[in-house]
């Protein structure tokens, strides 16, 4: 069986969940007998890694001379302008640039360079629907190219060029959805991002959500057929043992930590609001907040505003082992997400023994017993739950025990079985 | 002649209300009022009235051939007299017929046999008395919380005058014996102890309304079937089962009552086996043997230990916590603190903890306001937390003890002291006496000189004396 995927990112290069998502599906898939998959990223940068998965880098594609006739391919969609306040998913580098750089209005033939290949950032730029679009004429000349037996295209980023392929091959399409735009903007959804995802949904033969939570927006929100829509948990990467070694603490204090996107979605506020409540109960804590994004201004002054800022870090983005050693300093992990599809981070969390506290809107809630879950707008007990496992020391023993050992058990390898068992019955 | 013996137990906690960490210090109220009135208001109605009503009839008909044992926890008495007094009048009603024994517990239905004998004597005696007060008997059976039993509490119980007491007829414990006689305590021998026989009491408690299970559905003829069918020199049959049976654990459509009403005509009609209260087993029968239980068994789960209270380092850590306190405590005088000790003492806030059935997702307790054990956990310290500051500002680390230590430490200065001059005395006054033998003899220049000297030194010892 051969697959062809449509993704975004692809490790190391990711801003979020979905190119560790994407990557560890691949793993499993790998382990359970699917070894023949084509991954196709916008972009690639030659450090990815290629042991188990062939890499298309979609800006290599070349694209033959004949125009593209665009509206034809894309009938119902609109391409909206993006204000400029819109950005669907920034990388945190990039978003300087953007935000000072003018920006051209879209075309609507495709200008490819000399070469015949289309560029891609394989970012979250200003010109995101080009890309996506440009993106999905790259897929359907892949689909003509290769031969395969099933698509799967992961989040709507991915779901035009999914579409494109299943136009041109007739083959089945399965569309993986990591998070819907319910999830990102809180409820005021960008009609445009929308658009897409729902025509992805519709024109897939199924749809496989990353929680219950989420398969119950895609059959409410965007009105598919339950039947059609298959929850499949994400799981997450063992730690090796070089990470696991734990990193010594300098400070006395004790330290807890948000680790994610500083976005709407993600609840940052709360987290603030529920350490000052702790702030003013216990003095020897800190309090971290890890990541970048659009609303990290907003955070630092409300942290001025609180003045609790001698106890509050900031550290901006943190990649690769630095998250492992931001883990290894913390005591505890606070998810406090408005809506999260599914939410990994606690579960690396877990990975380093530190106790996490989640928010009950989220998709691993569903899976964890082994963590104390509150709602995210319930500071109260946000700030309840933080000062417990700091003060009684059962809290940390029991999760110690616990915590670590379910989250060994949550295993790519068995997502992989439950994705295998839908390509096989699409394909027979 | 065989017998069986009907206890019934009664018990519900005071439970917590959701306390946070921000009400440590300004709150010292911690109980959850609505939902433990509204969960007491619904057995009361749905289990021990209409339980009650069925037992009356019962003795009306048979008189007092027929005998049932109850055993009610302090808390529970507290619960019932401010939410439902019907029903304590009801049991008081009961307790006029001479067909019901009341059994005695710790007022707390708490873990404190494990901890310190000094609190479990004083929590029995509270439950005696209030026993006493209600209903006008005096216990002489003791049943432990929960059932749990070892050799040590047995003894305990012994030494407290009890001559019986109950316990879980567990099979790790009896082995190949059969619970259906009556044993002794192994430390203490003149503590009998009735075992349960916990397939009937758990095929009535659990098993009754299960349509999945073989012997489904249970008749009262079915029942009396198996007594018939036991062995004829097995003596006593004790059906030991948590009184809410009635009602709510078995609702009342499943027939229960029914069952209950129609059980005692049955066995007096088809077999030989009478009715007795435990302390009439007591006098009436001989242990067989000792039995020996060196580690605490009890009533609960599959494994009949203490696993379902202590079995996580969640339980373990607030039940250490909470008794730490025990000897403060027993200085204080106030009645709120009493009555908060009491309260947060009951097992159940150990049991909301339990991760037993955690991961399977079944929620095994019954009315546990919980969602997870953390929560319990949580909650429970929090309220632990402010119940400790309360007692340590009425009970100050370092008064009476330090200021002990330190006259203590004065005294023993002042007696080297005194030693010092006792010993300095002496030897002075050895000096002057030959001072003066010398002075006796020739030259009385020197004798002279040696006398001023002598007596100056005499002068200055009588000062030193005086001064002393």
């Amino acid at each position: 069986m051969r697959v062809l995927m449509f993704g975004w990112e692809f490790p190391p290069h990711i801003s979020g969940g979905l190119g560790t998502a994407c990557y560890g599906l691949t793993k499993g898939l790998y382990s359970v007998g699917i070894n023949d998959i084509l991954f196709v990223v916008p972009k690639t940068y030659g450090d990815e890694d290629i042991s188990r998965v062939n890499i298309i880098d979609a800006g290599q594609v070349v694209v033959s001379e004949r125009i593209v006739d665009y509206s034809t391919f894309f009938r119902k969609i609109h391409f909206i302008e993006v204000g400029t306040s819109l950005r669907p998913y920034t990388t945190p580098e990039e978003y300087e640039r953007l935000s000072s750089q003018e920006q051209e209005k879209s075309k609507y033939l495709i200008h490819s360079s000399f070469s015949g290949k289309l560029s891609f950032t394989g970012g979250y730029g200003y010109n995101l629907f080009q890309e996506i679009a440009n993106y999905a004429v790259v897929a359907s000349i892949i689909a003509l190219q290769n031969q395969f037996d099933v698509i799967h295209a992961h989040d709507w980023l991915a779901y035009p060029a999914g579409i494109a392929a299943k136009l041109v091959s007739g083959k089945p399409l399965v569309v993986h959805v990591h998070a819907t735009d319910f999830d990102r903007s809180g409820g005021s959804v960008n009609p445009g991002v929308y658009e897409i995802e729902k025509s992805g949904m519709e024109a897939a033969d199924k749809v496989i959500a990353v929680s219950n939570l989420t398969r119950n927006i895609i059959i409410e929100k965007y009105g598919i057929d339950p039947e059609k829509v298959v929850t499949v948990h994400n799981a997450v990467e063992p730690l090796s043992d070089q990470e696991l070694k734990k990193k010594e603490r300098k400070i006395d204090d004790k330290i807890v930590t948000f680790l994610g996107r500083v976005t709407l979605q993600k609840g940052p506020e709360y987290f603030i609001e529920a350490a000052h409540l702790v702030l003013q109960k216990m003095r020897n804590v800190r309090f971290v907040m890890a990541g970048s994004g659009d609303m990290l201004n907003r955070m630092i002054w409300r942290v001025a505003t609180l003045k609790i800022g001698s106890r509050f870090h900031f550290t901006g983005f943190l990649k690769g082992d630095d998250v492992h050693h931001m883990f290894s300093l913390s005591d505890v992990y606070v998810m406090p997400s408005i809506s999260e599809p599914f939410g990994i981070s606690p579960l690396e969390a877990m990975q380093s023994n530190v106790p996490v506290i989640i928010s009950r809107q989220s998709g691993v809630s569903e899976i964890l017993s082994h963590a104390i879950k509150i709602d995210f707008w319930d500071t109260h007990a946000m700030a309840d739950a933080i000062y417990g496992i700091l003060k009684y020391e059962g809290l940390p023993k029991m999760f110690k025990l616990h915590a670590k050992e379910e989250v060994d058990n949550l295993k790519w390898e068995y997502a992989a079985e439950k994705v295998k068992e839908v390509y096989q019955s699409l394909i027979y | 002649m065989r017998t069986i013996c009907l206890y019934f137990q009664i018990h519900q906690p005071f439970r917590l209300k959701r306390y946070r960490f921000f009400n440590i210090g300004n709150d010292h109220y911690y109980y959850d009022d609505f939902l433990n009135e509204s969960i007491i208001t619904r057995v009361a109605e749905r289990s021990y009235l209409q339980a009650n009503k069925v037992i009356r009839q019962i003795i009306k008909e048979y008189g007092t051939q027929f005998k049932v044992a109850f055993s009610i926890s302090g808390i529970a008495l507290d619960q019932l007299q401010l939410y439902t007094p019907e029903v304590i009048e009801s049991f008081q009603k009961l307790a006029k017929t001479g067909s019901v024994e009341f059994l005695s517990e710790t007022y707390s239905h708490s873990l404190v046999a494990l901890k310190s004998k000094d609190e479990f004597i004083r929590q029995v005696n509270e439950h005696k008395q209030r026993i006493m007060q209600l209903f006008g008997q005096e216990p002489k059976v003791f049943r432990n919380t929960e059932l749990v039993y070892s050799d040590k509490i047995g003894a305990d119980v012994a030494d407290m005058g009890f001559s019986a007491m109950l316990a879980e007829g567990a099979k790790h414990v009896l082995g190949w014996k059969s619970p259906n006689y009556m044993y002794c305590n192994s430390i203490n021998p003149r503590l009998k102890v009735l075992l349960r026989n916990f397939r009937l009491s758990d095929d009535l408690a659990f098993r009754f309304s299960n349509k999945g299970w073989s012997e489904f559905p249970l008749t009262a003829e079915k029942f009396v079937g198996w007594l018939k069918k036991m062995d004829k020199k097995e003596e006593t049959v004790n059906i030991f089962i948590d009184y809410e049976t009635f009602g709510e654990h078995q609702w009342m459509e499943s027939g229960i009552f029914e069952f209950l009403s129609a059980l005692p005509g049955l066995i007096y009609k088809n077999t030989n086996f009478s009715f007795s209260t435990p302390g009439e087993i007591a006098s009436n029968l001989l242990p067989i043997s000792t039995i020996s239980v060196p580690y605490p068994i009890s009533w609960a789960d599959e494994e009949r230990d203490l696993t379902a209270w202590l079995g996580n380092d969640l339980q373990v850590d607030a039940f250490n916590k909470l008794y730490s306190l025990t000897d403060k405590v027993s200085r204080i005088s106030d009645e709120k603190i009493q009555k908060d000790w009491k309260y947060l003492q009951a097992s159940d806030h150990l049991y909301f903890m339990s991760t037993k059935f955690f991961t399977t997702g079944i929620t095994q307790a019954y009315f546990n306001p919980y969602e997870s054990p953390y929560e319990a956990y949580i909650n429970y310290m929090n309220v632990l937390s402010d119940f400790t500051i309360r007692v340590n500002a009425l009970v100050p680390e370092s008064t009476g003890e330090q200021e002990i230590a330190g006259l203590t430490q004065v005294i023993e200065e002042k007696d080297a002291l005194i030693q010092k001059y006792e010993s300095e005395l002496k030897r002075l006054k050895s000096t002057k006496t030959k001072i003066k033998a010398a002075a006796k003899s020739p030259t009385r220049a020197t004798s002279g000189s040696k006398k001023s000297a002598v007596s100056k030194k005499e002068k200055t010892i009588s000062s030193k004396s005086g001064k002393k």
